[in-house]
């Protein structure tokens, strides 16, 4: 096993055991399944409302060259400045050298996976800048020097007095008893931020070809803030999340509230054109939208997989996922958890390093009928195990099930083991998942079914005899 | 090669290979990709695939549908549209006052002052605002032209005007000409929106539309403003007034 797989299968080990974690998780997603019920049952028609979407999608990543030209036209038309990355390296190395020459020194931070993705905040602390998180879970989860714990909801692990403890730690506020009072702390914080930062930097939910736009949805304003206050404004946006047309979004933008949040609409979806125009009193003198490829093209390259990059990043998936639920977002050590991300990350990361995700699936398929846009994500959990054993077989895999098939497809053999085996039941029971045992890494974490007194065999000659 | 090309040329040839439009079965397919015995065979073709599904009626005919048909209903009539948006508003906790003339706009706002205990206002030039703000006798900062960010955040509340109120969502749109660019929507701790009762529409691809007939081309800003800025990052547990405005007000002019 690679380190990846062992530290997955010891974190996962100790959360599932950890009935705290478990009751938190358990409790915020309850709240979740309420609304997002509620609010599906007002559609019309939820599934052909999910069927939409996703060929909204389709006919995106189908065509993947030519919305993204006509994205980059559109945007460069109102005086944007589009630069494509093929890797987080080069992205990073890109907006360095933008806040570089506009001589920028502290940059405010609206949540993006895609920056988590690539590691934009480290690495541009690296290059001498200061990087504030805006969004509050993620900017609690910075301020405990923690990853998201969940795409969405990125603090979803803590309690009230875990973070009442990191603010007093690490903001010297004073003691705060409820969830209000916490906010209105990072409120605070935050307000000075935006108006001292010299560029904003976001992510992206959706960007438009035909009107060259991207589109942030966001609940807290914070979004909305650092693309406006700042003069310079770089946003990173993976190439997948490019749509043909603006009509798309009426259909996405509330689909993506409701899966993801079990709202009707995130309280923010901002359509972002270009930078202050002429005639316009405020918003940032210079707009960057820097598209990330970093493997996505691997994937696109997967016709069988391909679907995946339809995903709206609105972790449906992850909050309906029975593992997600037992092992948490920090035990998958991805930037994308749950099935999604167990998905995606062998092609982003190496399938050898990362298929240990892939097995880690009940194929329950609980996350494809959650999915709005539809991906085939339990069958996708299949073929990466399929792809990984073709690519690099397990050695005593083959031998065992050819001896298994040779047994089975003896009867004679089949009668003399079964006596054996039933007296061998108590040895089996004794040692199973200890050190004796060479099938513990198997055994260890599963029941072995007590023996039966008799077999059908043996049951139907005596009824008979 | 730059990067642009290189991934240009990588997108090029993973597309060489056609994706399964998977979706079309409605998740019937079998494992690994195999269709079931049993599964309705549906037509895949690129013209097909932009209105999703086409449900098929009883009688065999098919309908084409607009997608936006899938989602939650929205009256055809105008009352039942400001019916839709209040309850919406309601859930959202948005207020909505109504007015029955300019002067009830003004009489409303200045009670909006009152109970808040505004010292400052934000705002710009709009027909339905003008008089109702210049009435309030409060220092006013126009974000209309030039103006300092740091004066902007020091007001009590923000007064624009919007493209639209959207009935589906309970939701509002904003352009840089419609609601005074693009911070004075956002940055105030009070945002009131001033619209007429005819400035309701039904759904998104209905402020789509509009926009781009009354804009020249899509603008560089737009937002969709449903709701007071909330947050439920802290034990999921609702907060409203996150970083932009806690408060959200939306006053109806009748006519």
């Amino acid at each position: 096993m690679g380190t990846e797989s062992i530290q997955f299968h010891r974190d996962a080990d100790r959360l599932t055991h950890d009935l705290r974690h478990r009751g938190l998780i358990q409790k915020a997603l309850g709240g979740y399944y309420v609304k997002r019920d509620e609010q599906k049952a007002k559609y019309t028609d939820w599934q052909e409302a999910r069927t939409s979407a996703a060929a909204a999608k389709y006919e995106a990543v189908n065509h993947l060259d030519k919305y993204l030209l006509e994205l980059t036209e559109k945007l460069e038309a109102r005086g944007t400045k589009v630069f494509w990355a093929a890797d987080g390296a080069e992205a990073a190395e890109y907006i360095s050298s933008v806040a570089r020459n506009a001589g920028v020194k502290r940059i405010i931070k609206s949540k993006t996976m895609t920056g988590e993705e690539i590691h934009l905040g480290p690495a541009l602390e690296k290059a001498g800048l200061e990087v504030v998180e805006s969004d509050l879970g993620e900017f609690i989860v910075q301020l405990r020097e923690e990853p998201p714990y969940h795409i969405v909801f990125p603090s979803m692990h803590l309690t009230r007095g875990e973070i009442d403890e990191t603010f007093q730690k690490k903001l010297g506020s004073p003691h705060a008893d409820t969830p209000e009072e916490l906010t209105m702390i990072a409120r605070g914080v935050m307000r000075q931020k935006y108006c001292q930062a010299d560029m904003g930097m976001s992510g992206a939910n959706f960007a438009v070809a035909e009107t060259g736009h991207i589109s942030i949805t966001e609940n807290e304003g914070n979004a909305r803030l650092s693309t406006t206050l700042p003069k310079v404004l770089v946003s990173i946006v993976g190439i997948e999340k490019v749509i043909p047309k603006l009509e798309d979004l009426a259909v996405l933008l509330p689909m993506l509230a409701t899966a993801g949040a079990g709202q009707n609409m995130t309280c923010y979806n901002t359509l972002l054109g270009g930078p202050r125009q002429p005639g316009e009193t405020d918003g940032p003198t210079e707009f960057h939208v820097v598209l990330l490829d970093n493997k996505r093209t691997s994937l696109l390259a997967d016709a069988e997989q391909r679907d995946a990059l339809h995903c709206i990043r609105c972790g449906a998936c992850l909050n309906v996922c029975p593992i997600f639920k037992n092992i948490g977002g920090h035990s998958y050590g991805t930037t994308y958890q749950g099935p999604i991300g167990s998905v995606i990350t062998p092609h982003l990361r190496g399938l050898q390093s990362w298929k240990h995700l892939s097995f880690s699936s009940s194929l329950c398929g609980a996350c494809h009928e959650a999915c709005p846009v539809r991906i085939d994500l339990h069958h996708h959990l299949l073929q990466n195990r399929r792809n990984a054993i073709a690519e690099k077989s397990v050695w005593w895999e083959k031998p065992i099930f050819a001896g298994f098939a040779w047994f089975m497809r003896r009867p004679a053999l089949y009668r003399l083991a079964a006596p054996m085996l039933r007296l061998g039941a108590p040895v089996l029971h004794a040692i199973r998942g200890k050190f004796f045992d060479p099938a513990r890494m198997w055994t260890g974490t599963r029941d072995l079914p007590p023996a039966p007194p008799q077999s059908f065999k043996e049951y139907w000659r005596k009824r008979n005899g | 090669m730059d990067s642009r090309e290189k991934i240009l040329r990588r997108i090029r040839e993973a597309l060489s290979v056609k994706a399964p439009a998977r979706h079309l079965d409605h998740g019937q397919t079998g494992s690994m990709g195999v269709p079931p015995v049993n599964g309705a065979a549906r037509s895949v073709g690129d013209g097909s695939l932009q209105t999703g599904g086409t449900p098929v009626l009883p009688d065999g005919c098919a309908v084409a549908h607009s997608p936006t048909d899938w989602l939650p209903p929205v009256p055809e009539n105008n009352d039942g549209r400001v019916s839709l948006f209040e309850k919406n508003s309601a859930d959202l906790k948005t207020e909505v006052r109504h007015c029955a003339d300019a002067a009830a706009v003004a009489s409303e706002l200045a009670l909006l002052a009152r109970e808040n205990g505004w010292k400052s206002v934000a705002s710009h030039s709009f027909e339905m605002g003008n008089a109702a703000v210049q009435s309030l006798g409060l220092p006013v900062v126009r974000t209309d032209r030039e103006y300092q960010t740091s004066d902007l955040e020091k007001c009590a509340a923000g007064i624009s005007g919007c493209d639209c109120l959207v009935a589906q969502t309970g939701g509002i749109m904003v352009t840089a000409a419609s609601a005074g660019g693009r911070a004075l929507s956002v940055l105030p701790p009070h945002h009131i929106v001033i619209a007429s009762r005819s400035q309701l529409v039904g759904d998104l691809a209905d402020a789509f539309a509009l926009l781009r007939k009354a804009h020249n081309g899509v603008p560089a800003f737009v937002s969709f403003i449903t709701g007071p800025s909330r947050t439920g990052d802290i034990e999921r547990i609702l907060v409203l007034g996150a970083h932009g405005p806690k408060k959200l007000t939306v006053l109806v002019l009748e006519n």
